[in-house]
C-alpha cells in the first residue's frame, strides 16, 4: 500500500504490516513478561476481530463502544471498527453507570467491547435502559463462565468466528478496508466538559493522522521510539499518542495494571512520555517525600545539587552557554543525583516529555527541566485532536504553552479568546449542530473558550478559562487557576479551589494529600483515624497555613497579584472527586458544582466564623451514596506586604 | 452421578469425616462429629468461639490426631494423617493468623506453594547449583503457574514486595495465592475475611467464588461473617461446644432453632436480637 492510499487509520496499520511486518506494534505485560505483537500479528488480530464483528451483524456507520484499561486488545477495537466503516466510541472506564448510560444512548451504541467482568457487570446493570445495545464482548474471561445472557461473547470466540467468516467471505475484508474514506468519522470522543452534559467530538482519520504526521515531523519521531500508554483510552491525549505510533510505526506499550505503572515505565524506558500535570506533580511529591526520609547526608546532597540544577540546568537544556565550573558541577550532579533520579522515574531515555490538559506549576516544570528531562507543554483540546501548540526543543518556558505546532495556526480574537486552526480541527459534535456552530467559525477556526495572549516571540500564553477570570471588588484581576496551581505545588496540597470573584479578598478550599500529610503525621507522632479526622487536626492546619503564607509571599512580589493573597481557608473533609461531579475525569475543577454544593462553606469563609458544620454526601463507584456530618475549622493566613 | 450445578448435590464425596472425637487432656474439643464435603462445593463451617472449628480443620489436614473416628480422603481411609500426606493428597490451607514468610517477596511466598509440584530430579541441590536445562525449564514452568496465580488475584503490583510490608488484607490474599499455587483439590480457609474492611471482604468473596468456579476447587471455610457465609456457601455445617448441631443449605440453617439458640443463647431467644 502506498502512502497516498494509507490515508485512513486502518489502512495505515496494514501499510505498517507490509513495510515493517516484524517490528513491534504493541506490547503488554502479562504473567510478568512483556509480550509483543508485531505489526503483522496486529494486522491479523484486527482482521479476525473485524470479521467477527461483521459476522455478529456490525454494519457501516454503527457505533462500537470500548471500555477498559489500556490493552492492545482494546486498541485493536479502534482499527477493527474503522476497517468496516463503523465508529469506535471509547468510554472512561471508571465512569459511574449514569455516565456510561448517557454516552451509550447518545451515540446509539450497538456493540460494546469491554475489558473484564467489572465492566461487563456495569453494562448489564444498565442494558435495559440502553435499547440500542445488542452485544457485549469481553476480553478477560475470568469470572464470566456462568453468565446466562446470550448477547455476551468472549473476545477470543468472536475472533475465531471472524477467522471462519473471513475464510467463507473472500475479499470481504479487503473491500471494506478499501472503501473507507479519510474524511469519514474515525472515532467519537466524549469530552468530560467542566459544564453541562458531555459532548461527542467527531474526529476523522484525516484529523488524527494529519495531526500525528505533523507532530512526528516536528519532533523527529520515528519507528524506534517507545511509549507507554496508560492514560484513559477515552482521553484524546492518549489517542494522540496512539496516532503518533501508528503514523511513525513505533511501539505502544501497556502497563500490567494501574498500580504497576511506574515500575513498568522504568522497564520500558520510554523515549516519549505524556502525562497530565497531576501525574508530574504526583511523581515530584513522591520524590520529595522520599528525600525527607533520606539520611542527612543524602538530603544535603540532594539540596546542594538541586540548587546547582536550578541555576544552570535550564540554560544547559536550552543550549545556552554556561561556565566551565558550573558545567563540572552539573556533571557531578548528573552522576550523583539527576541521573539516578531520571533512571528511577524511568525517564533516562525520554527525548520528549509532554504535559498537557491543565497548567503545570512553575516549580514542578522547572524541576523536571533542570534535571535534564525535556518537559514541554502542549496546549490543545479534544476538538482539535489534541494538537495546537507545543514548545520547541531548546525554547520551553513555564509561563507559555509554546508557539503553534507545525501545520497549526493560532490567533487571538477580540476579547482575548484563543482561536485555533489545526489539521485536527474536528468534524463537529455528534448530534449537536448548535454546539458545533458555537465553537467553529465559518472560516474554520476553533473557539477554545480560553483567554490568552501571544508574546512578542510568538509563544501562546494562557491566562485562564475565559469565563473563569474575574475581578476582586477593588477591580484587580482574579485568576483562580493561577493561585490554585501555586498551592498545588506543595506536596501536602492535592487540590485547591480559590474564591474571590466579586469579593473583597481571596479565600480557598484545600484538599490535603493523604500520602504526604499522613507521612508528616507519622513523623510528628500524630495519630488519626482517617482522611476526615486528619484533615481537621490543628497541626495539619498549621502545616497548610505555612504553605499558604509562602504562596502569599510569592503573590505579594507581583503588584497586580498582591491583592490576590489568601486571607482565610478551609481544609475540606473529603477529597474532591470526579464521582461526585466536583472534578472532571481529567481532574479539572467544576467551579459551578463546587460553588453550589459548598455554598455554605464559602459564605462562612467570608464571615467571621471559626467553624462550620457540614453534612456531606458521597457517591460510591457503584452509584450508591451515603451522607455524614463533620465540623470544619476555618483558619486565617497571614498576608505579606507588597515589597515592590 | 449427575451434579446439579446450582446446589452441587449429587456430586462425589471428596472428604468424609466420620465420628471424629478430639480431646486435649480433659478438654473435649470435638465430640463425635461427622460430615462430608462434596466435590466442587463451597462448605462453610460456622459456630460460636471455641466451638472447635479450627480444631476440625487441623484434624482434616493432619495437624491434630483425633482419638476416635476416621477420615476418608481421596478414596483412602485414615485414622490420622500427617500434614505432608494431606498436602501431597491435594489439601491446601490458609491460617487464621497469616502464616507467611514475612521477609520473602510475594512471588517467593507463592513459589513455595509449588514446592510439592517440583520435579525432585530437576530441582535437587546439585541440579539447582548448576542451573542446567531441565532445572531452568522446571523453574520456568513453576514461575508461569505462580504468575497465573498473581494475575488471578490481581497482585502484580506487589510481586516483588516483601510480604511483611504489606497491609493485612493483602497478606491474606498472598496466603490464598500460596495455597492456590499447590493446585489443591480441597482448599481449607480459616477465617479468610477476618479483620478486613467491607471492600476487602467483597474482593475476597469474589476470589473464593472465582477459585471454585474457574478451577473447580472444592472449598471448606471457617467464617464468622454470617452475611458472607450465607452469600457464598453451598452448604453449612454448624458446630457448638465440639458437637455438630446442624448441617444444610444456608436457608435451612437460617431457620434452624438449634443454631439460633447456639448463637443467641437459649434463654435469650425471646429477647430482641
Amino acid at each position: 500500500m502506498s502512502d497516498s492510499q494509507a490515508d485512513t487509520m486502518p489502512r495505515r496499520l496494514y501499510r505498517n504490516a507490509q513495510s515493517h511486518p516484524d517490528s513491534p506494534a504493541f506490547a503488554e505485560k502479562y504473567l510478568g513478561i512483556w509480550q509483543t505483537y508485531s505489526w503483522k500479528k496486529t494486522g491479523s488480530e484486527v482482521r479476525a476481530l473485524a470479521c467477527g464483528l461483521a459476522s455478529l451483524g456490525l454494519q457501516r456507520g454503527d457505533m462500537v463502544a470500548l471500555i477498559g484499561t489500556n490493552r492492545p486488545q482494546l486498541y485493536w477495537v479502534f482499527f477493527a471498527s474503522q476497517s468496516l466503516g463503523a465508529i469506535p466510541v471509547p468510554i472512561y472506564q471508571d465512569g459511574i453507570p449514569a455516565e456510561l448510560e448517557f454516552v451509550l444512548n447518545h451515540a446509539g451504541v450497538r456493540f460494546a467491547v469491554v475489558e473484564n467482568q467489572e465492566q461487563a457487570d456495569k453494562l448489564l446493570a444498565i442494558k435495559e435502559q440502553c435499547p440500542a445495545l445488542e452485544a457485549i464482548i469481553y476480553s478477560d474471561t475470568k469470572g464470566m463462565r456462568h453468565y446466562p445472557e446470550s448477547f455476551l461473547y468472549s473476545y477470543a470466540d468472536v475472533q475465531a468466528q471472524g477467522r471462519q467468516y473471513d475464510a467463507e467471505h473472500a475479499d470481504f475484508f479487503e473491500q471494506e478496508l478499501a472503501s473507507g474514506q479519510a474524511d469519514e468519522v474515525a472515532g467519537i470522543f466524549y469530552t468530560s466538559g467542566t459544564t453541562g452534559e458531555p459532548k461527542g467530538v467527531q474526529l476523522t482519520s484525516a484529523n488524527l493522522l494529519g495531526s500525528a504526521e505533523a507532530c512526528n515531523a516536528q519532533e523527529g519521531l520515528g519507528s524506534a521510539d517507545r511509549q507507554v500508554n496508560y492514560a484513559p483510552m477515552a482521553w484524546i491525549g492518549d489517542h494522540l499518542f496512539l496516532s503518533l505510533s501508528l503514523s511513525a510505526g513505533s511501539c505502544t506499550s501497556c502497563p500490567e495494571s494501574r498500580e504497576t505503572l511506574f515500575a513498568d515505565v522504568k522497564e520500558i524506558g520510554p523515549t516519549m512520555f505524556f502525562a497530565p500535570p497531576a501525574i508530574w506533580e504526583q511523581l515530584l511529591t513522591s520524590i520529595t517525600i522520599r528525600m525527607e526520609d533520606a539520611s542527612r547526608f543524602n538530603r544535603w546532597l540532594f539540596r546542594h545539587f538541586m540548587a546547582v540544577a536550578r541555576r544552570v540546568g535550564l540554560d544547559l537544556l536550552d543550549g545556552r552557554s554556561i561556565g566551565v565550573v558550573d558545567r563540572l558541577r552539573y556533571a557531578l550532579g548528573e552522576l550523583f543525583i539527576y541521573g539516578p533520579l531520571k533512571n528511577n522515574l524511568g525517564l533516562s531515555h525520554a527525548r520528549l516529555a509532554i504535559t498537557g490538559g491543565a497548567p503545570l506549576g512553575e516549580d514542578t516544570f522547572i524541576f523536571y527541566r533542570s534535571i535534564g528531562i525535556n518537559l514541554k507543554q502542549l496546549y490543545a483540546q479534544t476538538e482539535c485532536s489534541a494538537y495546537a501548540t507545543l514548545h520547541r526543543n531548546g525554547d520551553a518556558r513555564q509561563d507559555t504553552v509554546g508557539p503553534p505546532c507545525r501545520g497549526c495556526d493560532v490567533q487571538i480574537a477580540e476579547g482575548g479568546e484563543i482561536l485555533v486552526k489545526s489539521p485536527g480541527n474536528f468534524a463537529g459534535y455528534f448530534k449537536n449542530p448548535e454546539a458545533t456552530r458555537e465553537v467553529m467559525t465559518d472560516d474554520g477556526w476553533l473557539r477554545t473558550g480560553d483567554a490568552g495572549i501571544m508574546t512578542d516571540d510568538g509563544h501562546l500564553k494562557i491566562i485562564d478559562r475565559a469565563r473563569d477570570v474575574g475581578a476582586l471588588n477593588d477591580g484587580t484581576l482574579f485568576a483562580p487557576q493561577y493561585i490554585e496551581n501555586k498551592l498545588k505545588f506543595f506536596p501536602y496540597i492535592r487540590e485547591a479551589v480559590a474564591h474571590g470573584n466579586s469579593r473583597d479578598h481571596v479565600t480557598a478550599f484545600i484538599n490535603i494529600d493523604l500520602e504526604a500529610v499522613g507521612n508528616y503525621a507519622e513523623r510528628i507522632g500524630l495519630s488519626y483515624s482517617g482522611y476526615t479526622d486528619l484533615s481537621q487536626r490543628p497541626e495539619v492546619y498549621e502545616l497548610i497555613a505555612r504553605n499558604i503564607e509562602e504562596v502569599n509571599q510569592d503573590l505579594s512580589r507581583d503588584s497586580s497579584l498582591s491583592s490576590s493573597q489568601i486571607r482565610r481557608f478551609i481544609i475540606l473533609h473529603k477529597e474532591l472527586d470526579a464521582d461526585d461531579g466536583e472534578l472532571t475525569r481529567t481532574r479539572k475543577i467544576r467551579r459551578a458544582t463546587i460553588a453550589d454544593r459548598y455554598g455554605d462553606l464559602i459564605e462562612a469563609l467570608y464571615s467571621s466564623k471559626q467553624e462550620v458544620a457540614v453534612e456531606a454526601s458521597v457517591t460510591l463507584e457503584d452509584g450508591r451514596s451515603s451522607t455524614f456530618n463533620a465540623n470544619l475549622r476555618i483558619h486565617d493566613a497571614a498576608t505579606a506586604v507588597n515589597k515592590a | 452421578m449427575t451434579v446439579d450445578p446450582q446446589t452441587k448435590t449429587g456430586g462425589n464425596l471428596i472428604l468424609e469425616v466420620e465420628n471424629i472425637s478430639l480431646s486435649f487432656g480433659a478438654v473435649r474439643a470435638i465430640e463425635d462429629v461427622s460430615f462430608s464435603v462434596i466435590e466442587g462445593e463451597i462448605l462453610a463451617i460456622i459456630g460460636p468461639n471455641g466451638a472447635g472449628k479450627t480444631s476440625m480443620l487441623n484434624v482434616i489436614n493432619g495437624f491434630y490426631h483425633p482419638q476416635e473416628g476416621q477420615i476418608q480422603f481421596g478414596g483412602e481411609v485414615r485414622r490420622q494423617m500427617r500434614p505432608y500426606q494431606a498436602a501431597r493428597g491435594g489439601i491446601a490451607r490458609t491460617f487464621q493468623n497469616v502464616a507467611l514468610f514475612k521477609g520473602m517477596t510475594t512471588l517467593d511466598n507463592i513459589m513455595t506453594g509449588r514446592n510439592l509440584k517440583m520435579n525432585r530430579w530437576a530441582t535437587n541441590i546439585f541440579a539447582a547449583a548448576f542451573y542446567v536445562g531441565p532445572t531452568r525449564r522446571e523453574e520456568m514452568r513453576h514461575r508461569e503457574y505462580a504468575e497465573r496465580v498473581i494475575d488471578f488475584l490481581e497482585i502484580q503490583a506487589i510481586r516483588k514486595t516483601p510480604v511483611g510490608r504489606l497491609p493485612y488484607g493483602l497478606q491474606k490474599r498472598v496466603e490464598l495465592g500460596r495455597a492456590l499455587a499447590a493446585e489443591p483439590t480441597l482448599l481449607l480457609l480459616d477465617e479468610p475475611m477476618a479483620g478486613m474492611n467491607l471492600e476487602e471482604k467483597q474482593d475476597m468473596c469474589r476470589y473464593v467464588l472465582d477459585v471454585n468456579d474457574e478451577f473447580g476447587t472444592t472449598v471448606a471455610l471457617i467464617e464468622h461473617d454470617m452475611g458472607v457465609v450465607m452469600d457464598i456457601s453451598d452448604r453449612v455445617v454448624v458446630l457448638d461446644y465440639g458437637r455438630k448441631i446442624a448441617e444444610g443449605t444456608p436457608d435451612e440453617i437460617k431457620s434452624n432453632q438449634a443454631v439460633i439458640d447456639a448463637y443467641l443463647g437459649t434463654t435469650a431467644s425471646s429477647a430482641t436480637a
